[in-house]
């Protein structure tokens, strides 16, 4: 039981990373705009796609 | 569309001809007794991390999805790009919330989410609800996979007088059928390894060989109008655009895992471990599925719209036509034909595992609960083996006969369906502090009022509430989610007050490994 009370604090702290993708995705206003554009792909497109890649990486870390 | 692509076809025909055959050799894949409903319906819980991440992959990423969201980039530009987030956020919800239900199905060897509310709160008309709104919802996204099989198959130029028209539909399905019936979960999970290899390969090639005919990105999106290229800035007593792009967002993704197809996926894992591993390994479907949306602007530079190749296409299907077409424009015959069989394959696998899903309710949430409580394992597999049967050919007739307006308007009325079951299921999983008829009246109220508030602006995704002078744009089941929950926080405290046992089958060590 001992075991289990210190993985749950510390599971807390990790879950934080995994509410970090939902504040940054959800500012639309943010990121609704043209420039800077990467390869021609104006910002709105890549940012949300560049997301995709940061939010599997995250929850990577916070699974190891 | 006189013309038939033969090539095309000839290709489209090989692939079907072989994830037919594999769908009935899928019966002999990790062989278990398919006389058990969860061998049929769960694949006996064996699927390890990869063959779950293709399962889960085939449940999301469906056929409907590779026409529609490109389809709406076409015709309304960014807007559709929020499918890029929603199926972004989806996973941290996959990874917090569902290995606990996992770990609590697999101790009391639940098969469905009406099992799990059904132990949970001790309540067979919670449950009930539970089953009927995930059986309600599923049907029209299984009829949308048709219309994703429709479209391609019109775009390689098969086509009859009348109902002929629709006989190449009438024999996938007949497959589709028959290997469920006889291979359960196991076929999907085996066909949905094909299916993303194609789509993969498929999705790459046009992303790279498309904009380098077109001459770059930036040649692309200078041919897009700019209106479609960003989301429109709201006025100042309006969230506009942004609103509803953020509750579309948040919405979807609250709905998306809860659906009962998607459920069957995770429970069909083999640990808790394999779904947490899920959680981060599936975003790389959601960055193909972002490029597939670029497509919808592909083909508005390519300019297919206004080729008069293609006019009977768009007049029968819509922006529907917009990838078909844009394959068809770009691409030589036979990689055609690879493409439009990643797409067909891409209905079949989600519209099996939908069926099953909605069998595995019935049969263990209405049969078993309403009609006959004490079947034999055999026939309970039974039953649902036939089930899956009628929810397919109901699907069938449905697209057949009906409008696909209609069928496009009950899956939007399935998605405010389906939310409705987030405290009951989703919060289920971490606390047991609702009161169980608190969340049955919730339920109702969300679900009507949702439904009322769909209806009354015509089936749009989005509700303008108003409120103290401002205007809120927003996903309608995103709304009445809250007030769903609101309802159900309300009445806790009240029914609690009244009495009545709290019945609760699990316990908390039940949700951890």
């Amino acid at each position: 039981m001992n075991g289990q009370g210190e993985k749950r604090t510390c599971w807390n702290w990790w879950y934080l990373l995994l509410v970090v993708q939902f504040l940054f995705l959800l500012c639309v206003p943010s990121y609704n705009r043209l420039e800077p554009s990467f390869i021609g792909l104006p910002f709105f497109y890549w940012y949300q796609l560049g997301w995709v890649i940061v939010s599997g990486v995250l929850t990577a870390i916070v699974y190891s | 569309m006189a013309d038939v692509n033969w090539t095309a076809l000839t290709i489209f025909v090989v692939l079907f001809a072989f994830i037919t055959w594999l769908g009935f050799a899928a019966a002999k894949w990790r062989a278990g007794d398919l006389d058990l409903l969860h061998e049929w319906g769960l694949g006996g819980r064996r699927f390890g991390t990869l063959v779950t991440w293709f399962l889960i992959g085939g449940d999301v990423y469906t056929a409907y999805t590779f026409i529609a969201v490109p389809a709406l980039a076409f015709g309304a530009g960014a807007i559709a790009f929020f499918a890029v987030p929603y199926a972004i956020l989806i996973y941290p919800i996959l990874f917090l919330v569902f290995p606990r239900l996992w770990h609590v199905c697999h101790k009391h060897h639940y098969i469905t989410a009406g099992d799990f509310v059904r132990g949970r709160y001790g309540n067979r008309w919670l449950a009930l609800a539970v089953s009927v709104t995930g059986i309600v919802a599923t049907m029209p996204y299984i009829a949308l996979q048709l219309v994703g099989l429709q479209v391609v198959i019109g775009a390689m130029g098969v086509s009859g007088p009348g109902y002929a028209n629709d006989l190449p539909l009438l024999i996938a399905f007949v497959v589709l059928a028959a290997f469920t019936y006889s291979s359960g979960l196991r076929a999907p999970a085996s066909i949905a390894i094909v299916k993303d290899v194609l789509i993969y390969f498929t999705a790459f090639v046009a992303v790279v060989a498309i904009p380098i005919q077109m001459g770059g990105f930036d040649k692309i999106f200078a041919a897009v109008p700019p209106a479609k290229v960003l989301l429109a800035v709201p006025g100042p007593t309006t969230t506009g655009s942004y609103g509803v792009y953020a509750t579309l967002v948040l919405g979807s993704a609250l709905a998306l895992f809860l659906y009962p197809h998607s459920i069957t996926g995770i429970l069909s894992a083999s640990s808790g471990r394999a779904v947490r591993r899920n959680g981060a390994l599936l975003p790389s479907y959601t960055f193909m599925l972002g490029l597939l949306a670029l497509m919808g602007f592909f083909a508005i530079a390519t300019g297919v719209g206004t080729d008069p190749r293609f006019a009977a296409g768009f007049k029968q299907y819509g922006n529907s036509f917009a990838v078909p077409a844009l394959f068809l424009h770009s691409f030589p015959d036979w990689f055609v034909g690879i493409a439009f069989a990643a797409v067909g394959i891409g209905a079949l696998v989600p519209a099996a595992i939908m069926s099953i899903a909605a069998a595995n309710l019935y049969t263990r949430n209405i049969h078993r609960e309403f009609i006959n409580p004490s079947p034999t394992d055999k026939e309970e597999a039974q039953i649902a083996k036939w089930v899956s049967l009628i929810v397919k050919f109901g699907a069938l007739l449905f697209i057949i006969f009906v409008p696909t307006s209609y069928a496009i308007q009950f899956q939007l009325l399935g998605g405010i369906w389906i939310i409705q079951t987030v405290p009951s299921v989703m919060l289920g999983v971490y606390t047991r502090w609702f009161n169980d008829w608190a969340l049955l009246v919730g339920w109702a109220v969300g679900t009507a009022t949702g439904t009322a508030m769909a209806a009354s602006v015509n089936f749009a995704a989005a509700y303008p509430l108003a409120f103290g002078g401002m205007t809120f744009p927003g996903y309608t089941a995103f709304y009445t989610v809250i007030l769903n929950l609101v309802i159900a926080i309300v009445l806790t405290p009240v029914f609690n007050a009244m009495g009545g046992k709290q019945n609760d089958a699990t316990v908390p060590a039940d949700y951890r490994a």
